[in-house]
């Protein structure tokens, strides 16, 4: 009775590696940049730490921007840019591109988040030590935000999990990519059904990982 | 030590310009305890924190030891800082540094030496009796124990001034005869000059020197507390010196 799923499970394996990939590149990148972006949009708020309104509005407005794009269009719409910097529009590299684009404004939203919720009140002892920026944000934002921001990398890897599914549009391939193909096109609802199973496990373990180190790294408990 | 010179401070708000302090003079002297007195909203703690330029004056001069604050740049400015120590009304410890490490905080931003940070933050904590509580997190203290690791971290760069925001208004009665007795001590015995902004009497009767009366964002009147031929103008005064007798003194706190 599992003869299908037994044909398949060396696609399976494929499918979930290229998954891997996606999520490793685009919770990579959206770290690496959104980190900063959302740092300087904590920082240039009216009221917050330093004065520099033109600056906080237009990478407000830059980050709504991406962000009202459905994700499908965004792949879509973005493709030039994709083939501009990946070389081509099909594949997994090329899946990310937009992934990784999706996801950084998502993150710096989150961070911007997570850094509102740092008494003011601590900044502010911070400066009156004589506190730099560079120290301010560091020893100060990154330690007090440090499990909030943790719990947005784990909120954004389960996003993203199910945002590569659409990049099976582009022939990004990876595990939901796979359950349309067998599942919903070859009506092969046993593949179906085990595939969803292990991406239930999969989204398991991340929050289940996620939520640890949200709790290691919180003090205030 | 610290003269602030004709200082105003406006801020914008939704309902309009609002005048937190208005032409203020201040004169500070090494070594004085010196108290801010004044109802909320009068501007005292708006006023202490220009004496760091946390709140940076639209007008008039800060001067610390001599050099015009308003004037100096950055860098500068921020060495100064390190050496005039804030303390806060709620605290404002890291949550997830230890108690150890939160005094380290201004060590690592002065660029204390490494070796020497150490020593230096269990001196500290010696000094605030907290040397049983070194890795414990802040969550896991009592306000007064937090207040105290809030002073042994103002003490760690050695500062000339201690600017103390309310110290003892989020703390219980006892608590606050605690802190106080604290504060004397380091300034009795490391010679720091304190300045407290308060709304409580009895913590000017039992530490301060001299005071300073604040009403609407005017000082209204300065004077020595032990000048027994000064003549009260405000009700505040009038209590602090004795002459009136409300209710408020059945909660004077002596040390």
């Amino acid at each position: 009775m599992f003869d299908n799923i037994i044909s398949v499970l060396p696609e399976i394996q494929i499918a979930f590696g290229e998954t891997l990939y996606m999520l490793v590149i685009t919770v990579g990148f959206a770290v690496l940049l959104g980190l900063p972006l959302g740092t300087i949009l904590y920082y240039s708020r009216p009221g917050s730490v330093i004065k520099a309104p033109i600056l906080n509005a237009l990478l407000n407005g830059i980050v709504n921007l991406i962000r009202s794009f459905p994700f499908l269009i965004l792949m879509v719409a973005i493709i030039p840019i994709t083939r501009l910097i990946v070389g081509t529009s099909i594949g997994t590299t090329a899946a990310t591109v937009p992934m990784v684009i999706g996801a950084v404004p998502y993150f710096a939203r989150f961070v911007e988040q997570s850094l509102l919720e740092v008494n003011r009140g601590i900044i502010e002892a911070a400066e009156s030590m004589g506190a730099n920026h560079f120290q301010i944000i560091w020893k100060v934002l990154f330690s007090e935000a440090r499990s909030g921001i943790a719990s947005s990398i784990t909120i954004i890897t389960v996003s993203f999990l199910s945002y590569s599914a659409v990049a099976g549009m582009v022939g990004g391939g990876g595990i939901g990519d796979f359950a349309i193909r067998y599942g919903y096109y070859r009506y092969q609802m046993d593949v179906m059904i085990f595939t969803i199973v292990i991406i239930i496990i999969f989204v398991q373990i991340l929050q289940f990982t996620g939520n640890y180190f949200v709790r290691k790294l919180d003090k205030r408990l | 030590m610290i003269v602030l010179n004709d200082v105003s401070k406006t801020f914008d708000t939704p309902s309009g310009p609002l005048q937190a302090i208005v032409s203020a003079s201040l004169e500070i002297e090494k070594s004085d305890i010196y108290g801010i007195i004044g109802f909320s909203g009068a501007g005292k703690s708006t006023l202490l924190r220009t004496i760091n330029l946390l709140e940076k004056p639209d007008k008039g001069t800060v001067l610390l030891e001599g050099d015009d604050l308003t004037q100096l740049p950055r860098q500068q400015l921020l060495k100064k800082r390190m050496k005039t120590a804030m303390v806060f009304q709620h605290f404002n410890l890291l949550t997830n540094r230890t108690v150890f490490n939160n005094v380290s905080l201004p060590l690592e931003i002065s660029g204390y030496p490494k070796k020497q940070r150490k020593e230096r933050i269990l001196e500290c904590l010696e000094i605030v009796d907290l040397l049983d509580k070194v890795n414990e997190y802040p969550t896991k203290l009592s306000g007064g124990q937090k207040q105290r690791v809030a002073i042994a971290r103002a003490l760690a760069n050695n500062p000339k001034v201690l600017l103390c925001d309310e110290p003892t208004s989020a703390v219980d009665p006892q608590t606050k005869e605690s802190i106080l007795y604290y504060l004397k001590q380091i300034n009795e015995k490391l010679g720091i000059t304190i300045v407290i902004v308060t709304h409580e009497m009895n913590v000017v009767k039992s530490i301060c020197h001299k005071v300073a009366v604040m009403e609407k964002g005017t000082i209204v009147e300065k004077f020595h507390m032990n000048d027994k031929s000064y003549k009260p103008l405000t009700n505040i005064s009038k209590i602090l010196l004795g002459e009136s007798n409300p209710v408020i003194e059945s909660e004077v706190v002596y040390v």
